[in-house]
């Protein structure tokens, strides 16, 4: 089949984007261009490009790795294989605040595990996943060096240190209100 | 900025643990109350990592007057500009009076620990590449660019018997050797700031607090070897880190010590930051050099060594943040003084972070050759709450868990790889009496088998089938036959896999094997976990001294409690998790676990 052929099989259908897709909104889709074209010339761009979209955008789905591959004119296969492989990029949406529970050796052995347990309990959602208010969104995450601080809960960019099951109900509502 | 035109300088602590005691709130209520006060432009506020009391949360230090204030609120730090700045009154209820503060940052007993790499944390402001500068910054690049030839740099380096500090030790000017005996223009040099182990974070405190030492470091290594451009490829765990990094370079590039003609030498050399996604395999040194190409890090079979064949198919030096800023000290105080720190084998200082269960958790730096129990006890004041010492984890998930029996051995390449450990990039775990050994192992091969890339069938299955025995000991369904196969497990990983985290991924198993043999034996045969962790082999129960005030209650997720006001409550073991929240919530210690 000839590249001009190949524009005629339809896509598949995971990759056609939904009405609030970022790549069909148009400030959103501005906005992942501008991120495409400033990194794009350089050496390794694809992990740049992924990863300012993921701090930008808040997730790649597939259709906006369909979309990312053909402008950088490499495979949808390379695109798709990094997203998954490393464990920041995400393919849904996140709710408006990431709750990252450290799970590092410290936070692990000082009881980690009952915060998680106390938090999804208050939000009725599992580790991994997001509230339908799409408020929080619970995960687990590697070491952030907080060790001396343990058991510590990253909230956004915010680090809260030595918490407790009780603490964690306080940490949650002061983020429920913005 | 030039000093004299500031009345007073606040250093305020901003490393991620004050940030989650609310260093910003403090930072906040400060620069308001000193806009009330109209004293904005007489006092500056400067961010810096690490202070030495992090343990007493947010802190502040006032200049010229040398007071540390802790325990820091937004009410505090507006009384302290009310009183200390307007007045010129010392508060006393927020001075810490402790020992002078570079004696709390060496931390008692002083002899034992040695501050080199460490020394200017917290002392300068990062993200003014002046005060570096002012303290002999860039000096040692100066001295190689104008004294020394590239080849007279390299040996130097060998000469002082640094090695690598990333883990394995490997010597770093044997590395940039093999680098600058390459043929060819384009060469790189990388800086791995992808510190991944679990409880480890001295390279981001030395990012945090001294970026340019790293950079310096880059750079000589550039001239060393023959190559203009670096990459610093940090991960995105550290955001500060990022920030610092980002400000370093920029201002390193407008002070001409990055660019094109570096020093009026002829010298060109720029470096880019990289950050990374959340793989923690990526710390390998092939898989980093995939990752900054753009691709999924996957580690790669060598030879060919990345000195040879590197980054785009380059020669490619990779030296850890650490290495990297020893260098400067190696060329400003020479090779001779370095190498009389530490031990026949290891020199220099080596910085590790102590977690776990002793008094002291934070940074630490001590000469190499130090005792485990000179660290544990004497550096770290010993195990927390008076129990007893029980393992020392080294080297991370890739490390293994040493007894006590051997806290007389020396911490240095050599004798943690004769113990089963590894040195690893320098986390340190103490873990007490309550620390279950066979959970232990289970939580370091959740972490490895989740982090194995998947290139290798050894490390991406037997790691995972490793952890599903360990989960069935845990649970009380280990059969007999379960630790022999954990040893046949271990060892085929071991042998089969490419890298360093298959090859060393099933040390925390053979390590508690070896030295905690009869734990796994008691999970397994008397299905009990004498350290009561296990879930599935511990019970709470809450005893008659129980007042009945029904916090436990309320705070159980599973609703396995009942009982009614001022009455004894009652578990229901059909419910019960063992989550263990009502046992941390009881303010009477009336819930027991067996």
């Amino acid at each position: 089949m000839r590249a001009k052929d190949l524009r005629s099989v339809p896509m598949a259908p995971s990759l056609q984007p939904a009405e609030d897709d970022p790549i069909v909104v148009a400030e959103q889709r501005a906005r992942i261009d501008a991120i495409i074209a400033a990194h794009s010339k350089k050496q390794g761009s694809t992990m740049l490009i992924l990863n300012e979209i993921q701090a930008q955008i808040g997730h790649v789905s597939k259709p906006m790795q369909n979309y990312i591959a053909d402008k950088l004119h490499i495979p949808l296969k390379d695109v798709y294989g990094i997203v998954t492989f490393y464990s920041f990029f995400t393919m849904k949406p996140r709710g408006k605040h990431r709750v990252a529970f450290c799970l590092g050796t410290a936070c692990y052995v000082s009881g980690a595990e009952m915060l998680i347990e106390k938090t999804q309990q208050i939000l009725g959602v599992k580790l991994g996943d997001t509230t339908p208010d799409r408020k929080f969104t619970i995960e687990a995450c590697r070491c952030i060096g907080a060790c001396s601080q343990a058991p510590a809960v990253m909230v956004d960019d915010n680090v809260h240190g030595r918490n407790t099951p009780d603490k964690m109900v306080a940490v949650l509502r002061k983020y429920e209100k913005v | 900025m030039p000093t004299e035109f500031y009345r007073s300088h606040i250093l305020l602590c901003n490393d991620a643990e004050c940030l989650a005691k609310g260093a910003q709130e403090i930072e906040d209520a400060l620069v308001a109350a000193l806009d009330a006060n109209g004293l904005r432009d007489e006092v500056n506020v400067l961010e810096t990592s690490r202070l030495g009391h992090c343990a007493t949360g947010p802190e502040m230090v006032v200049y010229p007057e040398g007071i540390t204030y802790i325990h820091l609120t937004p009410d505090a730090v507006t009384e302290i500009v009310n009183e200390h700045l307007l007045k010129g009154r010392i508060v006393k209820k927020y001075q810490f009076t402790g020992e002078a503060r570079k004696d709390e940052e060496l931390r008692a007993p002083a002899a034992k620990e040695m501050r080199i790499i460490m020394a200017r944390c917290g002392v300068i402001d990062p993200d003014n590449i002046e005060e570096y500068i002012a303290e002999d910054g860039y000096a040692a690049l100066a001295k190689c660019l104008t004294e020394l030839t590239p080849r007279q740099v390299i040996d130097t380096v060998l000469k002082s018997g640094l090695r690598g500090r990333g883990g394995a030790g490997f010597p770093a000017g044997k590395k940039w050797e093999f680098a600058a005996d390459q043929k060819t223009d384009t060469k790189f040099v990388i800086c791995n700031a992808d510190e991944g182990d679990p409880g480890a974070f001295m390279n981001r405190r030395v990012l945090e607090g001294d970026p340019h030492a790293v950079l310096e470091g880059m750079l000589i290594a550039g001239y060393a070897i023959g190559a203009h451009q670096g990459y610093i490829y940090c991960r995105a765990e550290y955001p500060i880190a990022v920030r610092t990094i980002r400000i370093a370079i920029r201002q390193a590039r407008e002070f001409g010590f990055l660019g094109k003609n570096i020093l009026d030498r002829g010298f060109d050399f720029d470096v880019e930051l990289r950050i990374g996604a959340g793989a923690f395999v990526c710390g390998e040194e092939t898989a980093l050099m995939a990752s900054i190409e753009g691709k999924r890090g996957e580690p790669r079979p060598r030879p060919p060594f990345p000195a040879v064949a590197g980054l785009w198919g380059k020669p490619t030096i990779i030296n850890n943040v650490e290495t990297l800023a020893n260098i400067r000290n190696i060329i400003n105080r020479g090779p001779e003084w370095f190498a009389s720190i530490g031990n026949e084998k290891n020199k220099g200082t080596k910085t590790f972070t102590l977690a776990g269960d002793v008094v002291r958790t934070g940074l630490i730096e001590v000469p190499l050759g130090i005792t485990l129990g000179e660290v544990v006890f004497d550096v770290a004041g010993g195990i927390k709450h008076g129990k007893k010492f029980k393992a020392i984890q080294t080297g991370g998930p890739m490390g293994g868990c040493i007894p006590e029996q051997f806290l007389e051995t020396p911490i240095d390449y050599e004798n943690l790889a004769a113990l089963g450990s590894i040195m690893g990039s320098g986390g340190l775990v103490v873990m007490d009496e309550d620390t279950c050994m066979v959970d232990i192992a289970r939580f370091f091969m959740d972490f490895t088998q989740d982090e194995s890339c998947g290139k290798c069938v050894p490390c991406r299955i037997g790691t995972r089938r490793i952890l599903e025995i360990l989960e069935r000991i845990c649970a009380g369904e280990g059969e007999e036959s379960d630790i022999e196969r954990l040893e046949q497990l271990s060892k085929s990983i071991v042998a089969g896999s490419l890298c360093g985290l298959g090859q060393g991924a099933p040390n925390p198993v053979i390590t508690t094997l070896k030295y905690f043999r009869a734990e796994y034996e008691a999970h397994i045969k008397d299905k009990k976990c004498p350290a009561k962790v296990c879930k599935k082999l511990i019970t709470y129960r809450i005893l008659d001294t129980c007042p009945g005030c029904m916090v436990c209650a309320r705070n159980c997720p599973s609703k396995a409690i009942t009982g009614e006001r001022q009455k004894v409550h009652w578990i229901n073991p059909d419910l019960c998790e063992s989550c263990g929240i009502c046992m941390s919530v009881c303010k009477f210690d009336a819930i027991v676990v067996e």
